[in-house]
């Protein structure tokens, strides 16, 4: 069962981090929708405000930390470069990627588009955080603002699931040793 | 009973607008530089060599929504503004950013 410490990062980026935010978001995602004045006593809401601000301030974390240890721990080792002549390219996933058409596009299509749109995900995620911090209850009286923040949070998840699926066919290509 | 507080939406159209031009400088970024190819703009975007171009267009996309969120809130702080109007807008935005960071549009555009 050992692991190499790449490996361990790898994990962490996708399957702590990643993992945590993906997990979690459906809840969150039912609790705001859930915030309605019709539904819940004022008490309800109150305690619910509370729990939910914590918990989504805790997966926009989540999620940043995903994004900061792809991007600067676990896509360096991704990309990085053979040296001239290395004939055996396992070490060297995104070149052991395209070194062959059938997996090519693993990369050409699959990292691309996840490294990139993995981004959105902490942004709108932050945004949601905020949006119930600022309301707490009152925002079971704001319909519009409730949807508003039910769409950017959609708008995270998707990110997050279209980047850890991408992540995970990738790495078993073409994993990060 | 709920106790009513008027809270001013002003704070929150600026987070979503904030959000919205992240997403969007992102997803534009990203768009230029692939239709551009290699060149000065994507060497400009290497801000960490190891991760390549990425650190660059990810962190101007991070800068503009910090900086977009600061600004708009100090603007809008105690304000209540057209929700309805900045909302689409910003999911407009958020659009932009999730087709210009999509490889078949990049292709699309391309003509290729």
């Amino acid at each position: 069962m050992e692991m190499t410490v790449n490996e361990i990062w790898t994990v962490v980026h996708g399957l702590v981090f990643g993992f945590i935010f993906l997990l979690g978001s459906s809840a969150a995602l039912y609790a705001v929708f859930s915030m309605r004045a019709e539904w819940m006593t004022a008490e309800g809401l109150s305690n619910t405000a509370k729990l939910i601000k914590v918990y989504l301030w805790g997966l926009a974390l989540a999620v940043w930390g995903a994004v900061i240890t792809g991007t600067y721990i676990a896509y360096p080792l991704y990309r990085a470069r053979p040296p001239e002549g290395t004939t055996d390219l396992s070490a060297f996933p995104r070149y052991l990627l395209l070194s062959n058409e059938s997996t090519a596009q693993w990369h050409e299509f699959g990292m691309e588009w996840k490294e990139h749109v993995a981004f959105l995900a902490p942004i709108a995620a932050t945004v949601v955080a905020f949006v119930v911090s600022y309301y707490g209850p009152l925002l079971a009286k704001k319909v519009g603002e409730r949807r508003a923040v039910m769409v950017f949070f959609i708008v995270a998840f998707a990110a997050a699931a279209i980047a850890g699926l991408l992540g995970a066919f990738i790495n078993k290509y073409a994993p990060v040793r | 009973m709920l106790k009513e507080i008027n809270k001013p939406n002003g704070p929150v159209s600026a987070a979503l607008l904030a959000g919205g031009i992240g997403s969007a400088v992102l997803g534009l970024v990203t768009l230029a530089v692939e239709l551009i190819g290699d060149g000065p703009l994507k060497d400009s975007l290497v801000w960490y060599e190891p991760s390549g171009p990425l650190s660059g267009k990810s962190g101007l996309a991070i800068i503009a929504f910090f900086l977009a969120w600061a600004m708009l809130h100090f603007v809008w702080k105690d304000k209540e503004t057209d929700f309805a109007r900045i909302s689409t807008i910003s999911f407009v935005l958020l659009a932009v950013g999730l087709l210009g960071t999509f490889p078949p549009i990049w292709h699309l555009l391309a003509g290729g």
